[in-house]
C-alpha cells in the first residue's frame, strides 16, 4: 500500500523555490556551499547546486557527507549501512553551509551530520534544506528550507525516489511492511 | 553487512565477500586520516587491548592509532612487562584481561596458533596481529588494499613473493588472500626457504629472481629474518643478496609499471637495494598508511555490530 505525495513536476518546483529562498536569505551565492547527506541528500544538493549556479551564473562549492560513523545507534546492534566516502574538499571557514537531506524525521541524522561537519572546520552558519518534513522530531532541530510539510503517522514510511538513484522522481508514503 | 567470522585469526577463514567488504570499508576510512581532526566518535566507549608478546613498531602503533581515530580506548600490553614474566600462562593472562570487559583483543605471539587457542577461552573477538610462522592477516589485507588502489581490480593480477617463504606469516596470509581474490601467486627464493609441496596449493615456485618477476604486476619482497638465520639454511647473507636482492638491474627486465611492496622492517641492501626501496615504484610507505585504514575497518566491522551471539 503506497500513495504518491509528490510527482516529478512537484519535486522540480520545490527545488527551484528552495534555490531562490537560499539565494534570497544569503543575499546571493557568494559565501554559500552545499553539503548533501548520503545518499539522497546528495541528489538534492546537486540539483540545488545546478539551479543556483544557473540563476546566479557562479560556481558553488559542493560536498558529500557520510554520517554512518557519527550515528547514535551503531552500538545498538542494528545492521550497519555500508560505509561510503565523505568528500569535503573546501574550507568551511566563513561559509554558510546548506546541509541537504531528503526527509527530515527524528532529527538524529541531522545531529550526526552537524557533528561531522564541525570536525571539518567552523562554518559561519549551518542551514538545513529538506525536500520533505514529516514531523516527529526527537531533537530540537528545525529546517530552514522545506519542499513540503507532510504530517504523517509515525508508523508510516516516507520514501523519496530520485531519478539518479531510483530511475524516477517521486515521493511516496507507505505502511511499514514489518 | 556482517563478516562471516567473529574473530580475524587468518585470511584462510575469510571469504571473497569478507575481503571485499573489508577493503571497501578501509577505502572509506582513508579519508579520516587526512583530516585536520583525525577522529570520529564511532567506537566511543569501546575498549581495545593490544597484547603483544613480540617486538613491533608498525603493527602495534597502527592498531593503536586505528583504535584511537575511532575514539576507542586502546590499552597496550607487551609480553616483557606483563605477568607472563612472573610465570602466568597465556590463557590465564587472557582470561584476566577479559574479566575487565574489553571489546576486542589484538594478539601477537611468537607461537603459531596462540590467537586461535585464546579464541576458545575468551568471548571477545580476537584479531591475530601475527602468530609465529602462521598468519598475519591484517598485513595481507593492507597489501591487497595497496595493490587494489593502484590497479583498480585484483582479479587476474600476477604477484611474485620473494624471500624466506618458509618462515613468513606474511607470505602465508598473502598467498591465501590473493588466491581467494583470484590472483596468481609465484614464490621466489633459495630452495631451503621454500616449503616443500607448495605447488600443490596452486603456487608457482621459482629460484630465479629476474626470470620470476618478468611478467608480474606486483613483487612483494620479504624481510630476511636475521633472527632465524642461525639455522644453517643460508650459507651467508651476502650470497643470498647476490641472488635475491631486488636491484635496479633485476628490475630492468620487469614491467615498467610493476608495484614493489615490502611488509617491513627492511634490511636495506640485503633483500632490497636502497635506490629501489626509495624509488618511484616502491609503495612501502603507502602500505603503512593503508595499514591504519585496514585496522580501522577491522575494528569497525567487528565492533559496534551485535556480536553477542556469533554464528
Amino acid at each position: 500500500m503506497s500513495s504518491t505525495l509528490l510527482n516529478t513536476k512537484d519535486i522540480s518546483r520545490a527545488v527551484s523555490r528552495i534555490s531562490h529562498e537560499i539565494l534570497e536569505r544569503n543575499r546571493g551565492a557568494g559565501n554559500i556551499a552545499l553539503v548533501g547527506i548520503r545518499t539522497r541528500g546528495v541528489v538534492l544538493s546537486q540539483r540545488l547546486k545546478e539551479q543556483i549556479e544557473e540563476i546566479e551564473d557562479v560556481t558553488v562549492d559542493h560536498g558529500v557527507l557520510d554520517i554512518t560513523l557519527y550515528r547514535d545507534d551503531l552500538a545498538a546492534g542494528i545492521q550497519k549501512p555500508e560505509l561510503k566516502k565523505t568528500d569535503i574538499s573546501f574550507a568551511l571557514e566563513d561559509k554558510h553551509i546548506i546541509l541537504c537531506d531528503d526527509v527530515l524525521f527524528t532529527g538524529r541524522t541531522i545531529r550526526a551530520a552537524i557533528d561531522a561537519l564541525m570536525d571539518f572546520g567552523r562554518p559561519s552558519s549551518v542551514q538545513l534544506a529538506v525536500l520533505i518534513d514529516r514531523g516527529h522530531r526527537e531533537l530540537p532541530i528545525r529546517p530552514d528550507y522545506v519542499g513540503k510539510n507532510i504530517p504523517t503517522a509515525k508508523s508510516k514510511r516516507v520514501q523519496v525516489l530520485f531519478n539518479e538513484e531510483d530511475g524516477e522522481d517521486k515521493v511516496i508514503i507507505q505502511e511499514q511492511s514489518n | 553487512m556482517l563478516l562471516s567470522t567473529k574473530s580475524i585469526l587468518g585470511t584462510k577463514e575469510l571469504t571473497k565477500q569478507d575481503i571485499q567488504q573489508i577493503l571497501d570499508t578501509a577505502e572509506s576510512f582513508k579519508e579520516i586520516s587526512t583530516r585536520a581532526i583525525k577522529k570520529v566518535p564511532t567506537l566511543r566507549g569501546k575498549t581495545i587491548i593490544n597484547l603483544f608478546f613480540e617486538p613491533s613498531t608498525r603493527t602495534r602503533t597502527s592498531f593503536e592509532i586505528a583504535g584511537k581515530r575511532l575514539s576507542a580506548d586502546v590499552i597496550n600490553i607487551s609480553g616483557s612487562t606483563s605477568s607472563t614474566v612472573k610465570g602466568e600462562n597465556l590463557i590465564d593472562t587472557a582470561r584476566n584481561l577479559e574479566a575487565m570487559n574489553p571489546d576486542i583483543l589484538v594478539v601477537r605471539h611468537h607461537c603459531s596458533g596462540a590467537p586461535a587457542l585464546l579464541s576458545q577461552f575468551v568471548n571477545s573477538p580476537i584479531i591475530n596481529a601475527g602468530d609465529g610462522t602462521h598468519e598475519h592477516p591484517s598485513q595481507a589485507l593492507l597489501d591487497l588494499l595497496t595493490i587494489r588502489s593502484h590497479r583498480g581490480d585484483l582479479e587476474g593480477l600476477k604477484v611474485a613473493i620473494v624471500g624466506d617463504i618458509n618462515h613468513s606469516r606474511v607470505a602465508r596470509s598473502n598467498i591465501k588472500a590473493m588466491q581467494t581474490m583470484g590472483m596468481k601467486v609465484r614464490v621466489v627464493g633459495p630452495p631451503p626457504l621454500i616449503p616443500v609441496g607448495l605447488e600443490r596449493l596452486g603456487v608457482e615456485v621459482s629460484h630465479n629472481l629476474s626470470e620470476a618477476i618478468k611478467d608480474v604486476d606486483v613483487v612483494m619482497v620479504l624481510r630476511i629474518q636475521l633472527e632465524r638465520q642461525n639455522q644453517g639454511l643460508l650459507s651467508s647473507l651476502r650470497e643470498y643478496s647476490n641472488y635475491f636482492c631486488l636491484t635496479s638491474e633485476t628490475l630492468a627486465k620487469a614491467r615498467d609499471d610493476i608495484l614493489i611492496i615490502h611488509p617491513g622492517p627492511v634490511n636495506r641492501g640485503i633483500e632490497i637495494a636502497l635506490d629501489v626501496m626509495e624509488g618511484p615504484r616502491s609503495l612501502i610507505l603507502n602500505q603503512v598508511t593503508n595499514g591504519v585504514a585496514i585496522r580501522m575497518a577491522l575494528f569497525y566491522l567487528l565492533l559496534g555490530e551485535n556480536n553477542a551471539n556469533p554464528n
